[in-house]
């Protein structure tokens, strides 16, 4: 194990994890001694407009992976317009690889309860909403106490702190499906119905919950307005790059020594993030990797300088993503690794749309097929044509996201794929699990 | 034909109260959570009682049941076992974990044992990499699993224990940890107390303690600028880039045959000193 230079050390940022090194921080009296609720009473002394221009100064991008200025879409909310508004947490954390928002709701759940006021008083939603996993269940015990301490103490209901401002908070358990992490798919989910997306346009900022103007933020964007709120937007940019502020939480799995959740100033690189997690497990060395769950493009050895912010990330030809680094090495098979992430895909697809509900149940059989030792050279060509025929042609970026992997390890891998074709490597799968493979 | 308990149509009130009156169909993924509470599973009667609640017909509420993983077509065991063999916990051992358990236990994926204890499933990501490989009993984690721990915890559970997860609350059924699905606080003293954060989840944060790094110029009464003054901000910042731009474009003005002027660099850069001078 190495330890990390100063210089590396300096990237780390503890901000929106600094509370879960005290153990009893979901608790309120805790929380509200480490500046908690102090971001609320402020805000509730500023105009909303003026928080939202907070918000758009600060840079902030939304967490949850795609990175849209929250401030600008806060700022697509009608204002006046006599509807009712709503704010929705999307806490549906599912993208392999991507675990920040579980710990944070988990250790701090009143960081995001305030993050939710805020915002809410800021966009005039009188009701909100976290649509949290359902298999989450720890997180959402902690936060189901966290929305009941928040109540009892005039943080939520009626009259919030004496301001006027008025909001009801529902936690609210999902079922198990991928998709409704999607956010139009939450909306229906939400609703009541199948998780299934929405055409676009209209947005959710018009049409979104019960056809009312809603803003969807994921966890790590709402628990970061208290922060803003409290140190404004400036102290906010002297963490990140100019285009991607802020801290984030790079979440660190497989092949090395610590893996875990190390918060850092976006723009880190995954050189950095190795040494901090004490390099590669002995005996390993990096072979490929994901910048942010198995929805983003590989990317490999040559990429490990490439700055993990939105730009960089998208110049090296992947996605910044969920910052869900998954770390594989030489001992880890790329075919295999794609076979299991199509798996997923084929899995939890919601079957709306033909190219991805197809398109994922094929790819899948073509995989096993080449996994069994019986795959044919132009299977490769099937799979990259089954490629193309799914991305940019379903409603939303499931389907896309299920291409990712494909295409770049074929990019980067190709001689591993020939070499099962072709008999060199061994068949990774039996004849029992190939059933239904032909 | 189950008929639902009083209990239970009590609190299905109090779920379709959370939501607004002319929306109550968003109570429906709590209350299928709610009818697992008392059958384990969502049977046709399930389907029924929400339908009935809600107002709605059962091919409404059978589409939505059938959608999501969670909801169980068929009766479950008092544990849900749940492996995670996507791609990373499978490369570290998952696959390995749960193929040991389906031997060791003699059912398949979604099948209960006979003793009616556990029922068995390989999951999609849990969300917790950084713990890999992980399993879940009732949704509850044990981190770090191999075949030989994760035998010993179905092992200790068909004898009538329960084993404390690694993070999370002590184990109840799968029935009682429905009741919480459907958006109820966890009663239980103390459970919501357990299970301290483990230590991936706090690496990085150890790492910056023990190097005394912390986030400099965090001052938490930096004063919200109003948008009035923000916007004068912004306003005299365009105008001055406008002017410098300006005054650049009048010294050095486009070429006649329309190409951009950007050879002269030297000469631009100059003009824009100048114009931000005169500002």
């Amino acid at each position: 194990m190495t330890t990390p230079r100063p210089e590396t050390l300096a990237k780390l940022t503890p901000v929106l994890t600094k509370r879960w090194l005290s153990p009893d921080a979901w608790r309120i009296g805790t929380y509200e001694k480490l500046d908690g609720y102090a971001a609320l009473r402020k805000a509730l002394k500023a105009h909303p407009d003026d928080l939202i221009q907070l918000i758009k100064d600060s840079g902030l991008r939304g967490r949850g992976g795609a990175g849209f200025p929250t401030g600008l879409k806060w700022g697509f909310i009608p204002q006046g317009d006599g509807k009712p508004h709503y704010l929705v947490v999307n806490a549906d954390e599912g993208e392999p690889g991507t675990c920040k928002d579980l710990p944070l709701m988990t250790h701090d759940p009143h960081s995001l309860v305030e993050g939710v006021i805020i915002a809410s008083y800021a966009i005039r939603a009188n009701r909100a909403y976290i649509y949290i996993r359902g298999e989450a269940v720890h997180a959402a015990r902690r936060l189901r106490n966290a929305v009941q301490e928040a109540y009892a103490k005039g943080y939520l209901g009626k009259n919030v702190l004496g301001s006027g401002f008025d909001l009801e908070l529902v936690v609210h358990s999902g079922a198990g499906a991928y998709i409704c992490g999607e956010e139009t798919a939450l909306l229906d989910s939400l609703e009541g119905f199948r998780g299934q997306p929405r055409l676009r346009p209209p947005f959710p900022a018009t049409h979104g919950l019960y056809a009312s103007p809603t803003v969807v933020n994921n966890v790590g964007t709402i628990a970061s307005v208290p922060y803003i709120v409290l140190g404004g937007a400036d102290w906010w940019k002297t963490m990140g790059t100019e285009k991607s502020s802020g801290p984030m939480i790079y979440s660190l799995s497989g092949r090395i020594a610590n893996p875990g959740q190390y918060e850092c100033s976006m723009g880190i690189t995954l050189r950095e993030l190795i040494e901090l997690a004490g390099g590669m497990q002995p005996g390993h060395n990096l072979r490929f990797w994901t910048p942010g769950g198995s929805s983003t493009p590989l990317l490999t050895a040559e990429h490990l300088d490439v700055p993990l912010d939105f730009e960089g990330v998208a110049a090296a030809g992947s996605i910044l993503g969920t910052t869900a680094t998954q770390i594989f090495s030489d001992q880890d098979c790329p075919v295999y690794a794609t076979y299991r992430w199509l798996e997923f895909y084929h899995h939890e697809s919601c079957g709306k749309c033909t190219p991805c509900r197809e398109g994922n149940y094929w790819m899948v059989r073509v995989y096993r097929r080449i996994l069994a030792g019986e795959g044919t050279h132009e299977d490769l060509d099937t799979l990259l044509d089954t490629c193309d025929n799914i991305l940019g042609r379903s409603f939303c970026g499931l389907g896309d996201g299920a291409t990712s992997s494909v295409t770049s390890s074929l990019k980067y891998f190709k001689q591993d794929y020939l070499d099962y074709i072709e008999g060199r490597t061994a068949p990774k799968l039996s004849d029992k699990q190939l059933v239904g493979a032909h | 034909m189950t008929v639902f308990t009083e209990e239970t149509r009590a609190r299905a009130r109090e779920i379709i109260a959370r939501y607004p009156a002319d929306r109550s169909r968003s109570a429906l993924l709590p209350l299928l959570h709610l009818v697992q509470s008392e059958e384990g599973y969502v049977s046709p009667a399930g389907v029924e009682f929400c339908a009935e609640v809600l107002g709605l017909n059962k091919a409404q509420v059978g589409a939505v049941a059938t959608f999501y993983t969670m909801y169980k077509r068929k009766p479950t065991g008092d544990y849900l076992v749940s492996v995670c063999t996507n791609t990373m916990c499978n490369v570290l051992g998952g696959q390995q974990v749960y193929d040991t358990l389906a031997e060791h236990l003699g059912v398949g994926h979604d099948e209960t044992t006979e003793d009616g204890k556990i029922t068995l499933e390989h999951a999609e990501c849990l969300a917790a990499c950084d713990y890999g490989p992980v399993m879940t009993v009732n949704y509850d984690f044990f981190d770090n699993v191999d075949a030989q721990t994760a035998l010993d915890v179905v092992d200790e559970l068909r004898a009538g224990g329960r084993p404390m997860p690694t993070r999370g609350a002590r184990l109840c059924t799968l029935k009682e940890m429905a009741v919480q699905l459907a958006g109820f606080a966890d009663e239980r003293p103390g459970a919501v107390a357990d299970g301290g954060p483990g230590e991936p989840s706090l690496r990085g944060l150890r790492l910056a303690e023990q190097n005394g790094i912390s986030v400099p110029g965090f001052d938490p009464n930096t004063p919200i600028r109003s948008k009035a003054e923000a916007d004068q901000a912004a306003a005299a910042a365009k105008a001055k880039a406008e002017a410098a731009q300006a005054a650049g474009a009048a010294a050095n003005p486009p070429a006649a045959d329309r190409k951009p002027a950007g050879d002269a660099a030297r000469a631009q850069q100059r003009n824009l000193k100048e114009a931000e001078a005169q500002k």
